[in-house]
């Protein structure tokens, strides 16, 4: 008995592995800062931190909303091409007006509110289907937003072809739009006080609204929720919407960041928004997952690529490494969970 | 004018894919009463519950709640009408807090944001109210199951329903918490709320119980007053036969050791702490103990499913190594597991996959491919066997009652060929008649020379068929006797014996 109490207290070796494992994915990706840093000691500075915030910016954005979906255990492939269908829209309506190859030729110059507001109503619309079709239908979310993705991209690429100039890239902003997006207030660049919003918006409705808790209900046990009388159609659609209004403020935005939009903006971001989330804890079993864990997850993969770049690392060799990382960090994930074994 | 029911339940019938569960079942519950329905595993009683509170509808028949005809569409269509219910199998969001679970469906508001502070409030007065001692902040997967049930217990409380389905809602307190449910039972009863108590256990139903009401097979069978009722006459209701003993004769004899358990203790919390016994060939040996004692943590290192620190398991004086199921599988051990729904079960699949899945091996042909027909016929046998109540054996275990899935996972370890059978609360959620079924296979496979550990958490059935009893306490062992020679007083006070000692004391 004396040695079975013995064992049961002595166990500091055992609780050393538990925080290892438990923090591991942090600790890699320090290790990666760390030797970034190492080898190129410039990376510490002003103007690499305020590059990092601001490329973060708008995948943070795109991030949350993919995260309440996945907190719902779903996922969301139609991100990209959401994203890409808001980045044409906004920028079709908002070229200079002396600029030659006009989307509408005759427009007159819109409010920049205008827009984005189109843009979230389009992006809500097509997300609310997403929403309504997994709900209803109960089918699994990787199909139902495949079918959006494919649709999408033709609905998209109709419109785009459908300009005055034809199907080609849109640019030539109208300078206001420009300015709002890359601008800086203060110093701060708008694009960080855009995330910081958007931030604070999405924390205060997961954490402080009905709508939140039925969220993370739905997400943890749809079967409870229902019994408890919750609404989960109701809740489910409402979580697609809400994602797919990020997706239209992200587009948005994205179009005057890189300066012209086209049929093919955002093609492959929703892998970097689920691989963001997950690297910050949100867990595909669902009913898990912060806001600070999506923000922990996108400045991680920023501060990665944007160091890799900047020591000069071959792209290849950055896909491997991020590849690497993102099951690693679901391993690590799944691994915290499994307390029993 | 006032009705004599709060509820009546008026010739509810309903069907699943053809198969009649419920033909015109009746059920009257008068104001302020607790009454009880009862009936085996399968005669309908959760599927009514489940039409009454709108998860499902039903085919034909009316439901009036105080005169007035309802037809609940879904549950919180029911919640705001006064009817709310326990659930047999506990729905909750694990991952969130006690507040967050009871209030879950109906979160205050202040300015359109949710009433934290409200909530946090209203949670403590009410389990101040029913005396319980938690603290509401706590995530739900840092409890026991039996405070989950709780837990459960007080949400159904809170909606101040006039009637409230407990759907089996003891299956996992320990005695304490059990009376404290029947306190908390009274005080409804006083303030004119209507229980209907679904339970299978026995002295339960003769405790609180005011009226009864039995189901069979999906039909209604009658309603009485417990004061005109007595156990046989209910299980003569139940089963439709009479039921001369509640066990079979003990007609097994053991034999020499056949296992030897040194030092056993986990690694991971909940710990089991140096545990020694021996297992004689033929023997039915029981555990005993209160919930969180340590014996599914116990049976669980046996098998390998659990991480040891320590520990020798020998077999016939050989050392064997159970380092994982599949090892103790091999050294010929079987584990029929507490969690049938988590642990044992694939709903999907159809009982002939449930039936071999464990022995999948054993049906290769030379080539290395499956042999249908071998798998089909040992399921047969099995359902045969076992009698096992099915259309055949393409049916999928899920649509099958818990005495039956229990019958066709017993059945799949009996065809691993196994020789010390661990089996964790065999019979719990199962019906009078299965569980007779089910004690007579144990004490025949002891008899063809298989050893067998049984936990149990009923007393009885304990007493009933074990050669032996060790009862654990706190995760040690803290006595192990001999059936013929013990009482359940006995039994008790070694359950109770480390409760109170913290570890170091014990040393």
């Amino acid at each position: 008995m004396i040695k079975a109490v013995g064992k049961f207290f002595n166990k500091t070796s055992d609780e050393w592995k538990d925080l290892i494992v438990n923090n591991a994915i942090y600790i890699v990706i320090f290790s990666i800062i760390v030797f970034i840093i190492a080898n190129e000691p410039k990376f510490v500075s002003i103007a690499v931190f305020r590059n990092i915030l601001t490329q973060s910016s708008v995948r943070l954005i795109l991030a949350f909303g993919v995260a309440g979906i996945i907190i719902l255990q779903g996922t969301d492939l139609s991100l990209g091409r959401s994203v890409g269908f808001a980045a044409v829209i906004s920028a079709s309506l908002l070229q200079r007006p002396e600029y030659a190859a006009r989307f509408y030729p005759d427009m007159a110059q819109l409010p920049l509110f205008v827009p984005i507001l189109i843009s979230i109503l389009v992006c809500a619309f097509f997300s609310a289907i997403n929403g309504w079709v997994v709900a209803k239908f109960k089918i699994h979310p990787f199909l139902a937003t495949m079918g959006m993705m494919i649709t999408l991209y033709g609905v998209l690429s109709i419109y785009f072809a459908s300009g005055a100039p034809g199907p080609q890239p849109i640019g030539g902003f109208d300078v206001r739009y420009t300015e709002l997006v890359i601008g800086s207030t203060l110093g701060i660049p708008n694009l960080v006080i855009f995330a910081a919003v958007a931030s604070v918006i999405v924390w205060i409705l997961w954490n402080k609204t009905v709508f939140g808790k039925n969220m993370y209900a739905v997400g943890g046990n749809p079967e409870a929720a229902k019994v408890s009388g919750v609404n989960v159609m109701r809740t489910t659609i409402l979580v697609y919407i809400l994602a797919g209004s990020l997706y239209g403020v992200g587009g948005y935005l994205e179009a005057a960041r890189i300066g012209s939009a086209n049929n093919g903006t955002g093609f492959g971001y929703e892998l970097d928004a689920i691989a963001a989330c997950v690297v910050g804890g949100i867990s595909f079993s669902g009913g898990i997952g912060k806001v600070s864990g999506a923000i922990a997850g996108v400045l991680m993969f920023t501060i990665i690529s944007y160091g890799m770049t900047f020591m000069g690392m071959d792209m290849n060799y950055q896909y491997i490494l991020k590849g690497v990382i993102i099951v690693a960090a679901v391993a690590l994930d799944t691994k915290k969970y499994l307390k029993k074994s | 004018m006032q009705s004599e029911y709060v509820l009546k339940i008026k010739d509810v019938s309903k069907s699943f894919s053809g198969v009649k569960v419920l033909n015109k079942v009746c059920l009257n519950v008068r104001p302020g009463t607790v009454h009880s329905l009862m009936g085996e595993n399968g005669a309908g009683k959760s599927t009514l519950m489940k039409c009454l509170f709108g998860i499902y509808k039903q085919d034909e028949g009316e439901f009036h709640l105080t005169g007035q005809q309802y037809n609940f569409t879904d549950p919180k269509h029911a919640l705001e009408h006064g009817v709310s219910m326990v659930h047999q199998e506990l729905n909750q969001v694990t991952k969130r807090t006690i507040t967050d679970n009871i209030w879950l469906g109906r979160y205050p508001q202040k300015r359109g944001f949710v009433d934290e502070k409200k909530m946090l409030i209203d949670t403590v007065a009410l389990f101040k109210r029913l005396n319980i001692h938690l603290d509401p902040k706590i995530r739900l997967d840092k409890l026991s199951v039996s405070q989950k049930q709780m837990v459960e217990i007080a949400k159904a409380v809170s909606y101040d329903a006039k009637i409230i389905v407990l759907d089996e809602p003891t299956s996992s307190l320990t005695d304490n918490e059990v009376n404290l449910l029947f306190d908390i039972i009274g005080v409804l009863k006083e303030h004119g709320v209507s229980i209907i108590y679904i339970s299978h256990k026995m002295d339960e139903i003769f405790r609180i119980s005011d009226e009864v009401t039995v189901l069979r097979d999906g039909n209604y069978i009658g309603t009485d007053k417990i004061e005109n009722l007595t156990m046989e006459k209910i299980v003569n209701m139940m089963v439709g036969r009479d039921l001369e003993k509640r066990f079979p004769p003990k007609t097994n004899i053991p034999g020499d050791v056949h296992m030897s358990v040194k030092n056993l203790t986990t690694k991971y919390p909940p710990i089991v702490h140096d545990v020694n016994f021996d297992l004689h060939r033929g023997e039915i040996l029981g555990v005993a103990g209160l919930v969180g004692a340590g014996r599914t943590e116990m049976v669980e290192a046996l098998f390998g499913a659990r991480t040891r620190v320590s520990g020798e398991i020998l077999i016939d004086g050989k050392k064997v190594n159970n380092s994982s199921p599949h090892k103790a599988i091999n050294n010929q051990f079987a584990l029929l597991t507490e969690e049938r729904r988590e642990t044992g079960i694939y709903p999907v699949a159809d009982i002939t996959f449930n039936s071999t899945i464990a022995n999948v091996q054993a049906y290769k042909n030379k080539a290395g491919f499956l042999v249908d027909r071998k798998m089909r016929e040992d399921t047969d046998k099995q359902i045969q066997k076992m009698r096992i109540r099915t259309p055949n054996r393409r049916a999928k275990i899920r649509s099958l009652s818990g005495g039956n899935q229990q019958k066709v996972i017993i059945g799949r370890w009996l065809l691993t060929n196994p020789d010390i059978l661990l089996l964790d609360e065999p019979t719990r959620g199962i019906d009078v008649g299965a569980k007779f079924e089910i004690y007579q296979l144990i004490i025949n496979l002891a008899m063809e020379g298989k050893s067998v550990i049984m936990v149990s958490s009923e007393m009885p059935e304990l007493l009933g068929i074990t050669n032996r009893i060790l009862v654990m306490s706190n995760g040690f062992v803290s006595g192990i006797v001999n059936t013929e020679e013990t009482t359940q007083a006995e039994i008790f006070n070694l359950s109770a014996k480390f409760l109170n000692n913290n570890r170091e004391a014990e040393v």
